[in-house]
């Protein structure tokens, strides 16, 4: 999977630009404890949290993630969408919540 | 930034000020981008991430302001941070996993899940720690390439 199937086939809504859209996800983690997901999310793990400012994609860049997805259609800061463009971190949103992310995941064949 | 080869190796040297949230985790980007232009194992890149940044973040949420400092060497990389105060009352109480002191509006932002320090000693090779409540704080770390 990469994240444009995200976008594409499960109309996730691109906050970012077409940068990192090739990019594989190999996983999915959800946490919003940043030194937890630090210690814990994998290369290539898409990012589902509530957490919006700019250090997100700080974290998000230094793990080698795939994308951050922001869930339940919350607004991302400005400053933090421009920080992603600029480092090529695509982020998503949707309306969905962490439990309809994952289940999106699951019927995709991720499992 | 400050860069300057020698035959010992690269020393790196960032400003990391307090409050600063908006350029916290900067410094540690950058010292990525420059393991990468290097050719780094990236699995050494990926602890050396995680240690600069907790160390950085550590600086901008606790700290009046400090430095980190990098030298990448031909066998190892060394990371040392340090800043101006207030210090740590207790080190041993701070080393422990979910020990915070960070405040709540800290906590709102994703910060003070007290693993920061749990985490710069898990994945470096070598950890040392120097402080007293009043006095500075200093991090040093190796990674073993
Ligand atoms: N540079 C520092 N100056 C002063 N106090 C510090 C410094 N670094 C850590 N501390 C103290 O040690 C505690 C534990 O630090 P640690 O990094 O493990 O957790 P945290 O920063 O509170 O949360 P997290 O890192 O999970 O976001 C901090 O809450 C703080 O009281
Ligand atoms: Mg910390």
């Amino acid at each position: 999977m990469i994240v444009k199937d995200l976008v594409e086939k499960f109309n996730f809504k691109l906050l970012t630009e077409r940068d990192g859209l090739e990019k594989s996800v190999d996983g999915v983690y959800c946490c919003d404890l940043l030194s937890w997901v630090m210690s814990h999310a994998k290369n290539n793990d898409a990012w589902i949290t509530v957490q919006t400012h700019v250090n997100v994609v700080a974290v998000a860049s230094l793990l080698n993630l795939s994308c951050v997805i922001i869930p339940e259609s919350i607004e991302v800061d400005e400053d933090t969408i421009a920080k992603a463009k600029k480092e090529g971190i695509p982020i998503l949103s949707t309306d969905l919540n962490a439990y309809g992310i994952f289940s999106k995941f699951y019927e995709a064949g991720m499992r | 930034m400050d860069s300057n080869k020698n035959n010992i190796g690269i020393k790196l040297e960032y400003e990391v000020k307090k409050d600063d949230f908006t350029r916290a985790g900067e410094a540690s980007s950058n010292i990525k981008k420059v393991l990468r232009q290097l050719g780094i194992d990236s699995d050494v890149i990926r602890r050396t991430a995680i240690a600069t940044y907790e160390a950085e973040i550590n600086i901008v949420i606790h700290s009046e302001g400090g430095t980190i400092t990098v030298y990448i060497k031909p066998d190892r990389i060394e990371m040392i941070a340090e800043d101006s105060g207030p210090g740590i009352e207790d080190v041993r109480l701070a080393m422990q996993e979910g020990f915070s002191t960070a405040s709540n509006k800290i906590r709102e932002l994703g910060f003070g899940a007290g693993m920061g320090l749990p985490n710069m000693k898990k994945y470096t090779d070598e950890f040392y720690i120097d402080s007293q409540k009043g006095g500075s704080t200093t991090v040093k770390m190796t990674i073993y390439i």
